[in-house]
């Protein structure tokens, strides 16, 4: 697939042979307002995706009430990331020197070009053509995959919903669990038709018992692991005072990428850094009670350069920046770099549940993607000018985030900044052509009669500018008759006479008192 | 914007981490951060460390048992005179033929057990230990709150291939390693030894979001205190 609409309904996997190694992108895919629409009709998706976020809430609520101290978590996250934000620079080079100290390299990225061409010249110096990797965001957001593919070189995901995903060639819809949107009769489905195309197939007699489905996963990449020789990895976190690592996991494939490969590369945004160690004791608890809703994670995995003897013994770290640097720099917007991608707010979020996480365009989706995105790839594209519309404002994503990030703050400051880009056609333009509508009361009452007479005819989008404000609304039924027709029939001889207004409101005729308005009689 | 070959970033070699973009990286930083004061060091930055080293959510042993129940490892309680006993008898149920062990193991364990056991100093190969039955260790620190056994490739551990491979791991817990809350297990892990936390067997929540156990770890996870 070179450009990716909206998974259609059922429509699990394609027929035809698997021509592998090839990926999904969000390139091209349409706004948020288009995506969402195509989304929501899709019963099948809006099933799957309402179970699981209904379950990984009720999760959530019952980890993170046994803490009593969790505002107080909540509120250390919070300071210790902004603490590392605020005087990055230094965190940075900290960081540089400790696992520089420990046997590792490190690396520099200004743009995922730079990251992709150091990882392949990594990859390319072992002399090996395949990689195996540990779930990685960073790696996702410069299409890596894409760019070793071009080089020659295999990467196999090893997470479980990494790899439904790039077995189907579909494209990621949650941080934490790619696949989210596959029930499990899909999921078995794929392993059956695509596992073969990709090394050990499934089993003839699969079933979609969650259990069969792993075990299928654990038989296809076996081998996988016990041979390949380089391994690519993200991290949720890198200690600057020591140089140390961290990847939280569940399955093992972590594990399996992080210590059995003799070479190992880990991209990692420049936000990831927490000060020291100690700081751990925090983000240890934040997060997996506030992803998967456990009290910890299967496995997490810390290392410091290399240990001889154990684990590989070439160790790679590649800093990225690639936007992060452009968010730093919004005093509003920085408070996103502080996301620790646990994924509770794609889980709590009502647009999400129902639109999916395809319809953002991009490898964050949800309530943080909505503001991660278009700060780190600007508001130029109409793709990206949407994101921060795609929400109600509720602030449920605020009310769960770990770090207290508050996304409807930064939302709001977003769709500033978006209706002050010149040519933006969105409210800008619909609340001109009201200031004008609204400015003369003959227009007024023209413009509601006309209303009136063709609301049989009003179709579901407006047309031109009024575009982008329907991309986003139902058009609302238009009244019969307006309130100011009826008042002018009904005011003075009818129903309002009788009952009368109170004292000290309005007497007059109110069509003629807005033609005395302040605004109008020009 | 200019690609890394136009700013001749990279040789003709291939992709070469510069040191222009190390540079780079920084001062946008340093530029993004314009609105920080220059006096402001880190520490200015204040964080509230309110929250408690631990919840109070049960006896310490007692706790990590139902966190360990809860993850469906199977434990076992045991006075230091059982252990052997109970190694012995975990190993026969399991029905291990031969097991790995780091070589540092102490000998005890395995004085009332008709299981081979394969002392591992670093030498068996990734074929090798896929070959065994099980793995037995010890740990560093065990977290009774979140049920988590940590291994730091210290005493009686070894290696992290050695209890990641095979598909069945006995850990061997001695009740002064345990402590009740994760603030109270960071001070006595040393960051500079690769750890492994281990929270239950392998799993994953990545079909609907409900937690299955076993996938690439060790699926069955069997945990004996001693005390």
């Amino acid at each position: 697939m070179s450009s990716v609409s909206p998974r259609s309904p059922h429509s699990a996997v394609p027929a035809e042979a698997v021509p592998a190694h090839r990926s999904a992108t969000f390139v091209g895919m349409p706004p948020f307002p288009d995506a969402a629409r195509a989304a929501t009709r899709d019963s099948q998706l809006r099933h799957n995706l309402r179970k699981a976020t209904h379950t990984i809430r009720d999760k959530r609520d019952t980890v993170v009430s046994e803490l009593d101290d969790w505002s107080e978590l909540r509120a250390a996250g919070k300071a210790i990331k902004d603490r590392t934000l605020r005087h990055l620079d230094h965190y940075l080079e900290r960081l540089e020197e400790a696992v520089t100290a420990a046997g590792g390299t490190v690396h520099w990225a200004a743009d995922a070009a730079e990251a992709n061409a150091i990882v392949t010249g990594l990859v390319r110096a072992t002399g090996e053509r395949d990689v195996v990797k540990v779930k990685s965001m960073a790696t996702q957001e410069i299409e890596l995959n894409e760019a070793l593919a071009e080089a020659g070189i295999t990467a196999y995901e090893t997470d479980l919903a990494e790899l439904i995903v790039q077995l189907s060639e579909d494209l990621p819809s949650h941080i934490l669990v790619p696949a989210i949107h596959r029930n499990r009769a899909e999921i078995r489905e794929i392993f059956r038709d695509r596992m073969a195309a990709w090394g050990a197939p499934a089993p003839d007699d699969l079933s979609d018992d969650p259990r069969a489905l792993a075990e299928a996963a654990r038989v296809h990449l076996r081998e996988r692991f016990l041979r390949t020789r380089v391994a690519v990895s993200g991290a949720n976190f890198a200690v600057a005072e020591t140089g140390t690592l961290v990847v939280l996991e569940s399955e093992g494939n972590g594990r399996m990428c992080l210590t059995l490969p003799r070479t190992l590369i880990s991209v990692v945004g420049i936000e990831k850094i927490v000060p020291t160690w100690s700081d751990l004791e925090v983000f240890l608890q934040l997060l997996p009670r506030s992803s998967t809703g456990e009290r910890m994670n299967p496995y997490t995995s810390t290392w410091t350069g290399v240990t001889p003897g154990d684990g590989p013994q070439e160790f790679h770290l590649v800093l990225l920046d690639n936007g992060r640097t452009d968010v730093l720099a919004d005093t509003v917007g920085r408070q996103a770099l502080r996301c620790i991608r646990c994924s509770a707010c794609l889980n709590i979020c009502p647009v999400y549940e129902r639109a999916g996480g395809h319809a953002y365009g991009s490898v964050y989706p949800g309530p943080i993607g909505a503001i991660l995105t278009p700060q780190l790839r600007g508001t130029a594209s109409p793709a990206d000018a949407a994101l921060p519309y795609a929400s109600s404002l509720c602030g449920a994503c605020y009310e769960v985030c770990p770090v207290a990030i508050d996304i409807p703050e930064v939302l709001v400051h977003l769709r500033e900044e978006v209706t002050a880009r010149p040519g933006h056609l969105g409210e800008k333009a619909a609340m001109g052509a009201a200031g004008w509508v609204l400015e003369g009361e003959r227009r007024l009452g023209a413009a509601q009669r006309a209303a009136s007479a063709a609301r049989g005819l009003v179709p579901r989008r407006l047309p031109g500018p009024g575009a982008a404000w329907t991309d986003t609304r139902d058009i609302p039924e238009i009244p019969e008759e307006s309130f100011r027709s009826w008042w002018r029939r009904e005011g003075r001889h009818g129903r309002a006479e009788t009952e009368g207004p109170a004292p000290g409101q309005l007497r007059d005729d109110p069509a003629e008192r807005a033609g005395r308005g302040e605004d109008g009689g020009r | 914007m200019s690609t890394p070959q136009e700013r001749g970033e990279f040789g003709t070699q291939g992709a070469r981490p510069g040191g222009g973009s190390r540079e780079r990286v920084l001062a946008r930083v340093r530029a993004a951060l314009a609105d920080v004061p220059a006096r402001e060091a880190p520490e200015d930055v204040a964080v509230p460390r309110a929250y408690t080293p631990a919840h109070g959510q049960g006896a310490t042993v007692d706790l990590l048992v139902d966190r360990l129940v809860d993850y469906r490892a199977h434990v076992h309680r045991v006075a230091p005179e059982e252990l052997a006993e109970r190694i012995g008898l975990a190993l026969a149920h399991r029905r291990a033929h031969r097991v790995a062990a780091p070589a540092d193991a102490p000998e005890e364990w395995f004085a009332r057990t008709a299981t081979t056991v394969v002392r591992d100093g670093g030498g068996l190969d990734v074929a090798e230990l896929d070959g065994m039955d099980g793995v037995v260790t010890g740990c560093a620190v065990a977290v009774a709150e979140t049920g988590t056994i940590v291994l730091d490739a210290g005493a009686a551990q070894g290696r992290r291939a050695l209890t990641l491979i095979p598909d069945y791991h006995l850990c061997v817990v001695r009740a002064d390693q345990i402590v009740d809350g994760v603030p109270q297990a960071l001070p006595r892990l040393d960051p500079a030894r690769p750890l492994t936390w281990i929270s239950g067997p392998s799993a994953t929540s990545d079909i609907e979001l409900n937690r299955v156990e076993g996938v690439h770890g060790p699926r069955t996870l069997e945990v004996v205190i001693v005390e």
